[in-house]
C-alpha cells in the first residue's frame, strides 16, 4: 500500500514534469511538423539561467518567495529570446525541406546550443535547492514528500489548462488549430502562417525553458540534462501521439507511473521500462494514442 | 557507356590505392581512416534505406549489437579470429533486425524513425544497467587473430586496417549489384509511391523486410569492426546521439553512390578530429555548425559535387 501511494504521487510528479516540457515539443509538432531536438537545448537554458537568476537572486537578500515569479520569468524569457533566435535565424531557411532533414537541423541546433552552455557555465555542476526547500514538506498517509514536487503538479496543470483553454476558446487558438488541420488551406483562407509558425515556436521554446527553470531547484544542473529529456519527451509524445497535447498529457502519465513503478519495484528496468512502453503502444497504436488518422496519398 | 572493364577496374584500383595507402601513413591517420570505413558500413546501411524512403534514427542499436556480439564473441566464447567475430555481429544483428522488422516495416517517415529510435533505447538501456557487461564503463577486448595468424603491434594494426579496408569494398560492390538490380530499384519505387508498387504486384512489406535485414548486417559489421578495432566497447555505441551522428554522415554524404557513405565518414571523422584538437571545448559546436551548413548550401551532399551535370548533346 505504501510502495503503490509512492508509485502514484512520484509517477503523477515526475508526469507533471514530463507535460510541461512535452506539451511545447508536441505543440510544435503540431503546428511546424518539426521534431524539434533542439527543445532539449532549449530545457537545459532554461535550467543553467534559472540556477544563476537564483543564486544571484538570493545573494542579494530579497524576498525569498518571489523567486518562484522569478523561474517563470526565466523561462519566458529564455523562450522568447532564443526561440525567435532558432526560428528566425535557422529553422526559417528550412521550411520545405524534408522533415528529417529539419530534425538534423535541430540536432545541429541542440550540439551548438549544448557547447555554448559548456563555455558559459562550464562542465561542472551546479545547485540552486533555496526554492526548493523553502516550501518544507508535507505527510501523504505515512510518507513525506515535498511541497515543491506537488506544486509542480499544479503547474502542469494550470499550463496544461491554460494551453488547452488559448487552444479551443479564443481566435488565435482557433487560428492555429487550423494550421494544425491543414497548412495549405489556412495560407489560402489567409491565415498569416508564417507568423503563427513563430508565435507557435516561441510558445514551446517558453515551454521547454519552464520546464528546465523549474527543475533547476530539484536536482543537480549537469551539461548532459539536454541529451538525457530529449529522449523521454520524445517517447512522451510519441505514446501520446505526435501534435496531440491531449496525448502528452496521457504519455507524460503513462511514462511518468511506468518509471516511477519501475524506481520503486526493480530498478534497474528504469529506462527499458519506458522505451518498452512506447514500442508497446506503436505496436498496437502506430500513431499514438491521440492521433487522427492521415489520408494516404495515391 | 562504359565497359564492365572500367565499371570493376576503377573501384578496384581506388580499393589497391587504399590498401597501399594504409601501409604508408601515418598511425594517427590510419586509425581515422580505419574507423571511417567502419562507420562508413552503417552510414552505407542508412543509405540502402533511405533509398527506400526510411531514415533510422536507431541504427545505434544494430551498431552496438554488432559491437557488443563481437566483444562477447572473444570474451565468452573465446573467439578469437577477426573473420569469425565480424560474421558473430553480422549475425546478431541480422537475426534482430529479422524479428524487429516483422513491426518496423508497418512504419513510415518519423515514426520509423521514432520506433527504431525507441528500440536502440531500449539496447542502451539494458547495457547501462547490466553490469555483467560493465554497464557504462563498458569492457576491453584483446587484438584477435587474423586467418589464424598472431600478430602483434604494428602488424596487428596493419592487418586490421586490411580486413576493414577489404570489407567495406566488397559490401559496397555487393551493395552497388545489388541496387542495380530489380529488387534494389524497388526501394526507390516505394519511396516514389507504395501504392502503385503494390499495384505492380510486389510485396512492399517484403521488400523493405529484406531491406532492413541488410542494413542492420551492413551495420552489425560496422559495429564489430570498430569493436575490433578500438579493442573497447561501451552503451555509447547504442545511444541515440551516436544514431543522430550517422543519419547526418548519410546526408553529409548524399545517396549518389555506394562509395558517397565512405567518403562522407572520412570527411567527418577528419572534422571532428581538427575541431578535437583545436577546441576541445566546442568541438560539438563546429559539427553542429558543420551540420547546418552542409545541409543549407549542399542538399545533395558531398557526392553532388562529383556528380557530372547532364550533357545537352550526346556523341554517338
Amino acid at each position: 500500500m505504501l510502495t503503490l501511494v509512492a508509485i502514484l504521487v512520484d509517477g503523477v510528479i515526475y508526469s507533471s514534469w514530463l507535460f510541461i516540457v512535452s506539451a511545447g515539443l508536441t505543440l510544435i509538432f503540431g503546428v511546424m511538423k518539426i521534431l524539434n531536438i533542439a527543445h532539449g537545448g532549449l530545457y537545459a537554458l532554461g535550467a543553467y539561467t534559472a540556477v544563476s537568476a537564483i543564486g544571484s537572486y538570493f545573494a542579494g537578500g530579497y524576498p525569498p518567495l518571489a523567486s518562484y515569479a522569478l523561474l517563470l520569468l526565466v523561462a519566458v524569457v529564455v523562450g522568447l529570446v532564443f526561440g525567435l533566435l532558432i526560428e528566425r535565424g535557422v529553422l526559417r531557411l528550412m521550411y520545405g525541406r524534408d522533415e528529417i532533414v529539419i530534425v538534423l537541423v535541430t540536432y545541429g541546433v541542440f550540439l551548438i546550443i549544448e557547447d555554448a552552455i559548456k563555455v558559459i557555465w562550464g562542465a561542472s555542476p551546479y545547485y540552486a535547492s533555496q526554492p526548493y526547500g523553502l516550501l518544507g514538506r508535507v505527510q501523504i498517509s505515512g510518507l513525506a514528500f515535498s511541497v515543491y514536487d506537488l506544486g509542480l503538479i499544479a503547474l502542469a496543470s494550470v499550463t496544461g489548462a491554460l494551453l488547452w483553454w488559448g487552444l479551443n476558446r479564443t481566435r488565435n487558438g482557433k487560428l492555429l488549430l487550423a494550421v494544425i488541420h491543414d497548412r495549405e488551406i489556412s495560407a489560402a483562407m489567409g491565415v498569416d502562417v508564417r507568423r503563427v509558425f513563430t508565435v507557435t515556436f516561441v510558445i514551446g521554446a517558453m515551454l521547454g525553458a519552464l520546464g528546465g527553470a523549474f527543475t533547476a531547484p530539484t536536482t543537480s544542473v549537469v551539461p548532459s540534462i539536454g541529451v538525457e529529456l530529449i529522449v523521454l519527451a520524445f517517447a512522451v509524445v510519441v505514446i501520446g501521439g505526435l501534435g496531440s497535447i491531449e496525448g502528452a498529457a496521457i504519455g507524460a502519465l503513462v511514462v511518468g507511473i511506468s518509471r516511477a513503478s519501475s524506481v520503486h519495484l526493480l530498478p534497474e528496468a528504469e529506462l527499458f521500462v519506458i522505451y518498452g512502453v512506447m514500442s508497446l503502444v506503436l505496436a498496437f497504436r502506430p500513431q499514438g494514442l491521440f492521433r487522427r488518422v492521415v489520408a494516404r496519398k495515391i | 557507356m562504359r565497359g564492365p572493364a572500367v565499371a570493376i577496374g576503377l573501384p578496384f584500383l581506388l580499393f589497391c590505392g587504399l590498401i597501399a595507402a594504409g601501409f604508408l601513413m601515418p598511425g594517427w591517420l590510419r586509425f581515422i581512416t580505419l574507423i571511417a570505413l567502419a562507420k562508413g558500413l552503417v552510414v552505407l546501411s542508412l543509405m540502402l534505406l533511405m533509398r527506400a524512403g526510411l531514415v533510422s534514427f536507431g541504427q545505434g542499436l544494430y551498431y552496438g549489437l554488432g559491437a557488443y556480439a563481437a566483444g562477447l564473441g572473444v570474451n565468452l566464447l573465446k573467439v578469437t579470429e577477426a573473420l569469425a567475430l565480424l560474421a558473430l555481429g553480422v549475425a546478431v544483428a541480422g537475426a534482430v533486425a529479422w524479428v524487429l522488422g516483422f513491426l518496423l516495416t508497418r512504419y513510415r517517415e518519423i515514426f520509423f524513425a521514432m520506433l527504431s529510435l525507441a528500440f536502440s533505447m531500449i539496447l542502451y538501456g539494458l547495457l547501462v544497467k547490466s553490469s555483467a557487461l560493465g554497464s557504462t564503463d563498458g569492457f576491453n577486448l584483446p587484438t584477435p587473430t587474423f586467418l589464424g595468424f598472431a600478430f602483434a603491434g604494428t602488424a596487428a594494426r596493419h592487418a586490421l586496417f586490411v580486413l576493414t579496408a577489404s570489407v567495406a569494398f566488397a559490401a559496397a560492390l555487393l551493395l552497388h549489384r545489388y541496387l542495380g538490380s530489380t529488387r534494389g530499384y524497388l526501394g526507390e519505387a516505394i519511396r516514389e509511391n507504395e501504392i502503385r508498387v503494390e499495384y505492380l504486384g510486389a510485396s512492399v512489406r517484403g521488400a523493405l523486410h529484406v531491406k532492413y535485414v541488410l542494413s542492420a548486417a551492413l551495420a552489425g559489421a560496422g559495429g564489430a569492426l570498430t569493436a575490433v578495432a578500438t579493442g573497447h566497447i561501451d552503451p555509447d555505441l547504442a545511444y541515440w546521439t551516436t544514431s543522430g551522428e550517422f543519419v547526418f554522415v548519410a546526408i553529409l554524404s548524399g545517396t549518389g553512390s555506394v562509395a558517397a557513405p565512405f567518403l562522407g565518414s572520412f570527411v567527418f571523422e577528419m572534422i571532428r578530429t581538427y575541431a578535437f584538437a583545436y577546441s576541445p571545448n566546442t568541438w560539438q559546436m563546429v559539427v553542429g555548425a558543420t551540420m547546418l551548413l552542409v545541409i543549407i548550401f549542399m542538399p545533395g551532399g558531398l557526392w553532388s559535387l562529383f556528380r557530372r551535370r547532364p550533357r545537352l548533346v550526346t556523341r554517338s
